[in-house]
């Protein structure tokens, strides 16, 4: 299994294509918001930029704290998301330490899955798929990828 | 959001309300340019002064805003200061994203308020903010207060006016997000006479994307051609900075007040020095990957043995000719100490280059004297430069004030007119020839972007002139479309026609993308009747004495050629302004 990782964010240009990547990609959205990064600027522009992405906790209080299942622990870290047991109560917000979750406005929330698809529109090499080790299952990630 | 009508807000400072506005017209005015356009018809005041309270202030964005890459700017227009007619100002940052997010196509402020305010909106908020405790403070305090006043960091804009917009400069800039700038023409006037200190667009709405894979697929391969081109590479790499040698070993870089076109010193600043000796890093304007903006650093030692402080200042080929060649100032940290200055206090850095050139060599020449300049000018003194600067942003006394009106005025006042370095307004760093002199000095808003002039110069020997006014005309014509569209123009070569047709069709302006030939002369003609209306004569333009002693690398100018030119091109923009209305 492998997760999303932000190793290089002191390169990174604050040019938001990896939010947009997966808003468009994954979320079908236009939006910076809506997505499993989200980039801001460390205290003013002047100071560079730093990413809100998933830390991949294992156990994920998020997963912990979802009273519908909507959200469950992902093999590796990190939670797997059904939209469609989602009741919008906002939980799993409360729960991120790292505020690595976005609610829009009608409380929908929006996390990093590790699919990995920002990766390659980052144009200094920010970002990187990495593997978690004793994890991985062929069977699991082709299953992750399909999720 | 991807709808035929404009949303566009509208907010009256002086009653302290907004409201929504939906204009018709998305195949006649597409944004950015047109939009403006559009707009300052419905709400600008063709023949009350710039300053008169119901003035507009207008920001607009494209249609694909957001829905590709490098469609990342914003237009400004407004009724200039500087000539008090109608003008535009370009600049990205984090602006055309915010308003893409803020769900809006544009924004327009009308009125004035009471007492300095700051206006924030959003998706779904709009405040008036008393800040007058901000008058009077520079560029970057401002910035920084302002974002810790209101929330959203990293996905919203920040606009504000130095000292120089609050004293109703005519070369006052309107600071984008600390390092871009709708900095020609006096945008930050038009800000500072509404006390308009600051505005704040947060980008908080997200909006559904096409069905299908057709519109991601088109994504993947615009953003694989910006990414991959040649040209692209220049901008990451040195930057627009490259340029600095290019112009010198090309004899076509203004000197010292355009006395001189090249300067084995010019060695000392070119892109490759900064990058070398003073570049921090890149950063990039949202939704661009390419990240030409380029961050150098300056530090100053304010107290023995060792204390330093450092400042991050943006630099670009346009400032280092300004601030470094035309001030015979040859040392990457001395120009970006000037360039600082100029940017906390709210200057545009190429007017106020310009303008200070003109002034040392007018005390050169005894022509002011230095109870006029306040101190010494002397073309290499950087030090007495950064004093200047403050002079001129604060309007010290007459001297000042009027040269802040534009150096052409201060000219017309002690003399000195023609070392005036004004083509419509101070000069871009281009002394590449006729046509490009006759360009700038005539284009819609005197830039060097309005169309390829300084291009046309470099690959055309022998200038015919109805082949040089179609030229230009024709590059105009595109330009308004890519700056309606709003493109940044560094991205012109891989975004021609039939790819932007592609994009808009990708997401649903079928009618815009099959009508751009159309559309675009369309936008072109009815941007000139609004100039034309506001007291635009072409014909009035004078390109002084110093154009035409200038030598490049294809010998001296020819005077009389350039004086054809520039009256067969003021006669072709009288004619496209009156081709609808005729």
């Amino acid at each position: 299994m492998k997760i999303l990782t932000t190793p290089r964010m002191e390169r990174c240009i604050g040019c938001h294509a990896c939010s947009l990547a997966c808003a468009r990609l994954v979320h079908k959205r236009l939006s910076w918001d809506t997505a499993g990064i989200r980039i801001l600027s460390s205290g003013g522009l002047s100071t560079g930029f730093e990413a809100k992405p998933c830390y991949a906790c294992d156990p994920a209080p998020c997963a912990a704290v979802c009273p519908t299942g909507a959200y469950t622990q992902r093999k590796g870290g990190g939670v797997m998301v059904k939209k469609n047991l989602c009741i919008r109560c906002g939980a799993c917000d409360a729960a991120c330490p790292v505020d690595a979750i976005y609610l829009d406005p009608m409380g929908e929330p929006f996390v990093c899955i590790h699919c990995g698809r920002c990766v390659p529109f980052c144009p200094h090499d920010c970002l990187e798929m990495v593997d978690v080790p004793g994890t991985s299952d062929p069977k699991e990630e082709s299953k992750e990828a399909a999720s | 959001m991807i709808r035929d009508d404009f949303r566009v807000l509208l907010v009256d400072l002086t009653s302290g309300r907004g409201t929504v506005e939906s204009l018709e017209g998305r195949s006649v005015h597409v944004g950015g340019s047109g939009l403006a356009a559009a707009l300052f018809e419905r709400h600008g005041q063709m023949d009350e002064p710039w300053n008169d309270p119901r003035q507009p202030i207008i920001f607009a964005i494209g249609p694909l805003t957001g829905y590709f890459p490098l469609m990342s700017k914003t237009v400004c227009a407004f009724k200039s200061p500087y000539h008090d007619q109608y003008a535009e100002s370009h600049a990205g940052g984090r602006s055309a994203l915010s308003l893409r997010f803020a769900d809006l196509d544009a924004l327009v402020v009308t009125g004035r308020a009471d007492r300095p305010v700051c206006l924030s909106i959003g998706s779904r908020h709009l405040e008036i903010k008393d800040v007058h405790y901000l008058w009077g403070k520079d560029v970057g305090t401002t910035g920084k207060l302002l974002r810790r006043m209101f929330k959203g960091s990293g996905h919203r804009s920040i606009l504000r006016i130095g000292l120089a917009g609050e004293r109703g400069s005519a070369m006052a800039g309107i600071n984008v997000d600390t390092y871009r700038h709708f900095g020609r023409l006096g945008g930050g006037a038009a800000m500072g006479v509404k006390n308009l200190k600051g505005i704040v667009i947060q980008g908080d709405g997200t909006f559904a994307l096409p069905e299908g894979k057709a519109y991601a697929k088109l994504f993947q391969k615009v953003h694989q051609q910006l990414t991959d081109t040649e040209m692209m590479f220049k901008y990451h790499n040195l930057g627009t900075a490259e340029n600095v040698a290019v112009m010198n070993k090309l004899k076509a870089l203004p000197i010292r007040n355009l006395q001189q076109t090249s300067d084995p010193e010019i060695d000392g600043i070119t892109g490759e020095k900064f990058a070398e000796r003073s570049l921090l890093r890149n950063t990039a304007c949202a939704g661009c990957p390419v990240g030409c903006i380029h961050v150098g650093f300056v530090r100053e030692k304010f107290m023995e043995p060792n204390q330093y402080f450092y400042r991050q200042v943006a630099y670009d080929y346009e400032p280092i000719f300004a601030t470094g060649a035309m001030l015979g100032v040859t040392d990457p940290f001395a120009v970006l100490d000037i360039m600082d200055t100029v940017e906390q206090t709210g200057l545009d850095v190429m007017s106020a280059g310009v303008a200070l050139a003109w002034a040392t060599e007018a005390l050169g020449r005894g022509i002011i004297k230095q109870e006029d300049s306040l101190v010494p000018l002397k073309f290499g003194d950087a030090k007495t430069y950064t004093g200047t600067v403050r002079h001129l942003a604060a309007g010290t006394n007459d001297f000042y004030r009027l040269l802040a009106q534009g150096t052409a005025k201060a000219a017309a006042h002690y003399g000195g007119r023609e070392f005036a370095c004004v083509l419509g307004q101070e000069m871009a760093g281009y002394a590449t020839g006729e046509v490009f002199f006759v360009s700038q000095a005539l284009g819609f808003r005197h830039s060097h972007l309005d169309s390829g002039g300084y291009s046309y110069d470099q690959k055309v020997e022998a200038v015919d002139l109805d082949e040089a006014v179609e030229f230009l005309v024709k590059d105009e014509q595109e330009r308004v479309f890519l700056t309606s569209m709003v493109v940044c123009l560094f991205a012109r070569g891989v975004y021609k026609k039939e790819l932007l047709a592609e994009c808009l069709h990708s997401v649903g302006y079928d009618t815009l993308a099959e009508t751009v030939q159309e559309v675009s002369k369309g936008l072109q003609t009815r941007r000139w009747q609004i100039r034309l209306a506001t007291g635009y004569d072409p014909a009035s333009i004078e390109i002084p004495g110093r154009f035409s002693n200038v030598s490049t690398w294809k010998g001296p100018i020819n005077p009389e050629m350039q004086d054809r030119l520039r009256q067969h091109y003021a006669q072709k923009i009288v004619e496209l302004g009156r081709k609808e209305s005729g």
